[in-house]
């Protein structure tokens, strides 16, 4: 009788079910990021006002809290998250329209952009290669992030330009390492769910891009 | 309506905080803990993403 090695086959498995979370995850976020800047473009061609930013902050908070989990397991699941991208990106559109009015707005929009892609590439590609499981850091991770919205419920009122600079920062170092936790999540079979794992991983660009823009803004002395 | 908009979201922000906290215990007491070379594989990264933005401030100032 032939004398398998079921820890090979079972290797082999979980192998084949990984890179598959991993394929549906990058053609899902690719989906949604399109999808995000098309609403992003309906909404700069409509003009739509600055306060629709917070509106669809809001609404996509309120989404990703209760909707999306519920229906995470379910095609349903697909449809909410291109809910929550497209809300999102019609809220980007509004703010894309006060950058493009600076002086420097478009340089400003087109850097933020291409550094959004440089990090979001660099980290994705150094978490899928380097074989090491970043999973430590999801300590660090929600503590920072708990810290980082006290911060923006101060400023929200305080409106101090160097703690939003300082916030703005903070963000970016924290959904990078949000980029290497998520990805090494998926690598390593700890998400198996690729629509959340599209959700954190469009949370970490959305917001790199928009603190990024932020930091750019204040520092040309546009903003 | 800036305001209200502010309230609403900040009330919002709030009850995230409440619900990233099980997620923060949870990580912070069954998540795997850091050996040895896992904090420099990471802080290698980071610094060379500060460097980026530093750059991309110098290439629009």
């Amino acid at each position: 009788m032939a004398n398998v090695d079921y820890s090979i086959v079972r290797g082999a498995e979980r192998a084949v079910a990984t890179n598959k979370v991993l394929k549906n995850t990058y053609l899902l976020l690719s989906a949604t990021l399109a999808f995000s800047a098309v609403m992003a473009a309906v909404s700069m061609a409509l003009a739509l006002p600055s306060w629709m930013y917070l509106v669809s902050v809001i609404g996509a908070i309120l989404m990703g809290m209760f909707v999306l989990p519920r229906t995470a397991n379910s095609s349903a699941g697909i449809g909410v998250i291109f809910g929550i991208t497209g809300l999102l990106g019609l809220g980007l559109g509004s703010i894309l329209t006060a950058y493009l009015a600076l002086p420097k707005g478009p340089e400003i929009i087109a850097t933020a952009f291409g550094g959004t892609g440089l990090i979001f590439l660099g980290l994705s590609g150094y978490a899928l290669t380097a074989k090491r499981d970043f999973s430590f850091l999801g300590g660090f991770v929600f503590a920072g992030m708990m810290v980082v919205l006290i911060a923006v419920v101060a400023n929200l009122f305080l409106q101090m330009p160097a703690l939003s600079l300082a916030i703005s920062a903070a963000i970016i170092l924290l959904m990078s390492a949000f980029i290497l936790f998520d990805t090494s999540r998926i690598v390593n079979g700890g998400e198996t769910n690729y629509i959340m794992a599209t959700y954190g991983l469009y949370l970490s660009i959305f917001n790199i891009f928009i603190s990024l823009l932020q930091i750019l803004g204040i520092m040309s002395g546009d903003d | 309506m800036s305001l209200f908009l502010q309230i609403a979201l900040a009330v919002i922000l709030v009850m995230m905080l409440f619900f990233l906290w099980p997620t923060f215990k949870h990580w912070q007491e069954h998540g795997p803990k850091a050996k040895a070379g896992d904090w420099q594989a990471v802080i290698l990264p980071l610094a060379l993403v500060v460097g980026l933005v530093v750059l991309l401030i110098a290439l629009v100032r």
